[in-house]
């Protein structure tokens, strides 16, 4: 106040200084953060205490007193909580594996469909893709769920092939009787796909070095299904075959699909094919037709220029936002909890219903889902950099 | 010193007499409809077989499709037992039970305020989505007006109209408050957390990335599940938020994780010359940000904005699991009605066709707005 | 296959022939009546404004373009749908392009000895030593072991000429290859094509750089709509022209 003729000083004031400022947001913030958790934290402990709910973990080890319709691993109601989750998580991988697989499949026949030059096949493939992706996933599920519901009971099963079973209690089709010399079938196709693999390698070094190209496809096809043949001609070729039979209301004998299982793996499928679908179409097309051109005129078979110059370059584009498809196909699958599906967020409501623990039971399907998000991508993370296109 | 060929045809006409000229037309088996099923059904072998097979299965699919859907279908009737006797599909369950499906159980002498409140919700919607009204003393005002009648029509409680609890809210009105409620609390949202997300200061961006992250990682069931039972738990004793509103800022922040990281590639496409430029000017960072830096951004991935906009409408179907009586739970619950049960088809035929119609018409709008920004349009 | 036709037709025959050669793309047409020899050893540069068919023209001969009506022959090999032909034709003719087209995933080397590896099926180590010796000869062996998208358009055109190169290609097509490149990189390319063509080796060019051509060229062709207007020696095509269009288009080109 009193020295008027110095400098201004507010330009240089501690308040305005780019450092300071930033440091100040940033306690203010952590400091904001840690008041708000505390003070949550605070309130759910004495709600929790005055509704009488227990809290922390102990409740795993107790016995979930309900059953599941399906389960990977063995399971009854006399047994815990924490392994009716794990036989969950179990499920939710389960459907989620086999959904990505089919979603694959789907997604990549309809991709390139859609870019084929065939105007009818493109056009119909357009539409799935239209259609089944401007549907909620939701309603793809509950629509699967009733028509699986509306078919036939057992007693008037649609049979596509004998022995196989489309009834409203699920799939039944018949799967041969275990015998002794089975897991060897095992061990051989693991064998023949380990030497198919060498053979392939070992071919790719004969050709870099000598020029000269040796057929690896079908002997390597002859190792990997001819292998297991041979061991089960040499056992005496055993095979019976568990076929189902009505017996009552329903089947005996055989293996099932069950309708749940079926009903979410449809659903998610045909609903994530479709995004899949988009993603291969983009990729294929990010490849200029220059690279096509360039290939094709140093004298390139067509399937080569489809091997070396326009799969590596659409798979970059492809793999990554595809993958996070997978992750999205798999998160899709808590869906089970709507059509009695026992995956994990199925599993974790029941738990949470009859505990009341409902902050344990949803972290805990949280963090699963973390886990398995967070796996996928340092795998992801790991491929982009192996195969990023160095540039300038 | 040579240079590119500048283009002739200006002056074509007067460096060649015209008469010189042989035109040949081309071969005839080139052009015209032959042509067009040449290339575009018979090109090759593969694509002949292709073509044959397609043409088959469809020349057995639509005619039964046809048969069932129109011919043999019953298009009105309120006797169930007509529908039964029918080989076609039965279109009379959506005549008989539209009112339930589409309002769900708000009160029935009151459902008129709900087509008033969809018919102004459209018509903000549709006026919003023109360009000749981008402009804040347009929009302002219409949204108000707008969302005033909306939610006056959906509550009443004023000018004689009887109050209705958000917990009666159902159908497709409540579909769109949904999704509306998500977009609206949501994309302010996600603009912060995408700029939080590429902050210099380090607690910042720690608390951002962790909080997309962990969204991101998770189901939308699991949102849901915590807003409709762990929140709760987190107020203080006697305070009590209504479900619906908990549900939407739920939804909110999950899309809002979803959007930032779109936003946030907008932001990467910017070139750094952007933020160069704006500092020279003396532009303080929420200046610079606001009036230069997110607009680009913003029309950079227009695209994938949209793509999630979508995705959170189609994504306000999940509320199927906590109980929310949008225009799916809706359907659900009419079709346990022993008596029309059986004709789930045509009913979930119909709230199919209801979100595609929404859907497919975001996405081909967001089509024209890029075809407008690549024509350097300006609004 | 290729040797023998090669001994029946002797060094008379040409190695290019184009006979009454039309195109359309729907009603338009895009090549009329296109009459064009070339022989072995010869250096045609092509010239014509833009659109006037000069790049569907030297398409055409290796068939990345169909041709509608006329015949070509190549090498004593008529160009037919039979894939086998077009195949044998692509692999004895090089081609380069106006954008390059390396293959942004593969290294330099990698892009040279891809078509030795796979057509030719030389063995690795001989096709990498093909390699460096073109891009010695194109004047960048260091660069093998970079990726495309780490050189600059001149290096990138030049690895695009080593690599037709590695194919010991009878004849070369070069569709614009300098007009994607900034000035001061056209010269290194044009350095390297001067060197080819003193080499002996058969050469279309498509170019608008008449320096060039006039050093080079045996023969100027000049098209416009569609058809070739002036086929004449440089001394003549550049001194004398006998076509009102082709005065005008040399007027237009080298005035400035």
């Amino acid at each position: 106040m009193a020295d008027i003729q110095a400098p201004r000083k507010s330009n240089t004031s501690i308040l305005n200084s780019i450092a300071f400022r930033g440091v100040a947001y940033q306690v203010l913030l952590a400091a904001g953060v840690a008041f708000i958790g505390y003070y949550l934290y605070v309130n759910v402990n004495a709600n929790l205490e005055r509704q009488g709910i227990a809290t922390g973990f102990d409740f795993l080890s107790e016995d979930a007193g309900f059953d599941i319709g399906e389960s990977v691993i063995p399971f009854d109601s006399s047994q815990s909580y924490g392994r009716v989750l794990v036989a969950g998580i179990l499920n939710t991988l389960h459907v989620a594996i086999v959904g990505v697989f089919l979603a694959t499949i789907v997604g990549v026949l309809m991709g390139i469909a859609r870019v084929s030059r065939n105007w009818l096949v493109s056009k119909l493939a357009s539409g799935y893709v239209e259609v089944c992706r401007n549907v909620p996933v939701v309603l793809h599920v509950i629509f699967w769920a009733s028509v699986i519901r509306n078919l036939p009971s057992p007693r008037q099963a649609i049979t596509p092939f004998d022995g196989i079973f489309i009834t409203n209690r699920g799939i039944i089709y018949p799967i041969p009787e275990a015998h002794g010399i089975y897991p060897w079938l095992g061990v051989a196709l693991v064998v023949g796909i380990i030497g198919a693999f060498v053979l392939g390698r070992r071919a790719q070094k004969r050709r870099e070095e000598t020029g000269q190209f040796i057929p690896t496809f079908w002997p390597g096809l002859g190792l990997i299904l001819g292998l297991p043949t041979v061991v089960w001609l040499a056992a005496g070729a055993p095979l019976v075959w568990d076929v189902p039979a009505l017996r009552g209301f329903n089947y005996q004998g055989g293996a099932s699909l069950t309708p749940e299982f079926v009903a979410l793996l449809i659903g998610i499928t045909v609903y994530t094919g479709a995004f899949i679908a988009e993603i291969v179409r983009a990729g294929i097309q990010s490849v200029q037709h220059g690279q096509v051109e360039a290939a094709r005129s140093l004298g390139l078979r067509p399937g080569l220029v489809m091997r070396l110059v326009i799969l590596p370059q659409a798979l970059r584009v492809i793999v990554p936002p595809t993958t996070s498809q997978y992750l999205s196909l798999t998160k899709n699958s808590s869906l089970g909890v709507l059509i009695g599906y026992p995956d994990l967020v199925n599993v974790g409501n029941t738990t949470l219903n009859q505990t009341g623990q409902a902050v344990e039971a949803i972290a805990i399907m949280m963090l699963v889902y973390l886990l398995i998000s967070l796996t996928i991508s340092v795998f992801m993370n790991t491929y982009n950099r192996l195969v990023a296109i160095q540039e300038r | 010193m040579v240079d590119s060929a500048a283009p002739l045809p200006g002056q074509k006409p007067a460096a060649e007499p015209a008469a010189t000229k042989t035109t040949t037309p081309p071969p005839v088996e080139k052009i015209g409809v032959l042509r067009w099923l040449k290339e575009n059904l018979f090109s090759s072998p593969f694509n002949t077989v292709l073509t044959i097979i397609t043409l088959f299965l469809l020349a057995d699919w639509i005619p039964s499709f046809f048969q069932w859907g129109v011919i043999d279908a019953v298009w009105y009737t309120t006797d169930h037992n007509v529908c039964r006797a029918a080989d076609g599909a039965c279109w009379a369950v959506v005549a008989e039970k539209h009112r339930p499906m589409l309002f769900g159980v708000y009160p029935y002498e009151e459902h008129w305020r709900l087509v008033v409140a969809l018919i102004v919700y459209m018509i903000t919607i549709i006026l919003t989505l023109t360009p000749r009204f981008w402009n804040l003393k347009i929009l302002v005002p219409l949204w108000i007006v707008g969302g005033g009648t909306v939610a006056l029509m959906l509550w009443g409680g004023l000018f004689g109209l009887t109050y209705v609890d958000s917990s009666q809210w159902g159908g497709l009105p409540l579909t769109m408050v949904l999704f509306t409620g998500t977009v609206v609390i949501g994309f302010p949202i996600s603009i912060l957390f995408a700029l939080g997300r590429r902050s210099h200061l380090p607690a910042i961006k720690a608390i951002c990335v962790t909080l997309i992250e962990s969204m991101r990682g998770v189901p939308l069931i699991t949102i849901l599940f915590v807003a409709v039972n762990v929140f709760p738990l987190f107020l203080p004793e006697g305070m009590e938020i209504d479900k619906l509103f908990r549900v939407i800022v739920g939804m909110a922040i999950f899309f809002a994780c979803y959007q930032a990281e779109v936003i946030r590639g907008g932001l990467q496409a910017i070139p750094r010359g952007q933020y160069e430029a704006a500092e020279a000017l003396g532009l303080g960072y929420w200046q610079h940000t606001v009036k230069i830096i997110m607009p680009q951004a913003l029309r950079i991935c227009l695209p994938g904005i949209v793509n999630h906009i979508i995705a959170a409408l189609k994504n306000t179907s999940f509320v199927l699991i906590i109980g929310l009586f949008d225009i799916l739970t809706a359907t659900t619950a009419v079709m346990q009605d022993p008596l029309w049960r059986r004709f789930f088809v045509e009913a979930y035929l119909f709230v199919a066709v209801v979100y595609f119609i929404f859907c497919y018409a975001l996405s081909k709008y967001s089509q024209k707005v890029e075809g407008w920004l690549s024509e350097g349009r300006r609004f | 296959m290729s040797e023998t036709v090669l001994a029946n037709t002797a060094a008379v025959e040409p190695v290019i022939q184009l006979t009454d050669v039309n195109k359309w793309y729907g009603d338009f047409q895009a090549l009329r009546d296109i009459n064009l020899n070339v022989d072995r050893g010869e250096r045609v540069v092509v010239c014509g404004p833009s659109g006037s068919g000069k790049s569907t023209m030297i398409r055409c001969i290796n068939r990345l373009e169909e041709h509608q009506r006329g015949t070509i022959v190549v090498d004593g090999i008529e160009l037919t749908d039979n894939l086998k032909n077009i195949e044998a034709i692509r692999s004895e003719v090089g081609m380069v392009f106006q954008s390059f087209n390396l293959f942004p995933h593969l290294r330099v080397i990698d892009n040279l000895t891809l078509a030795p590896m796979w057509v030719r099926k030389m063995p690795k180590k001989d096709a990498e030593q093909l390699a460096m010796q073109y891009l010695e000869r194109v004047q960048i062996p260091e660069q093998a072991y970079k990726y495309p998208g780490q050189l600059s358009g001149g290096q990138q055109q030049r690895v695009a000429i080593a690599r037709a190169l590695c194919m010991q290609p009878k004849i070369m097509l070069f569709d614009e290859p300098t007009s994607a490149l900034d000035p001061e990189m056209i010269k290194e390319v044009l350095d390297v094509m001067v060197e080819l063509a003193e080499s002996g080796m058969t050469m279309i060019v498509v170019t608008h750089e008449m320096g060039f051509a006039k050093t080079v060229a045996d023969k100027m062709v000049f098209m416009d709509d569609a058809e070739i207007v002036e086929v004449a020696t440089p001394e003549v095509f550049f001194e004398n022209p006998e076509n009102d269009r082709t005065k005008l288009f040399l007027s237009q080109i080298l005035t400035h």
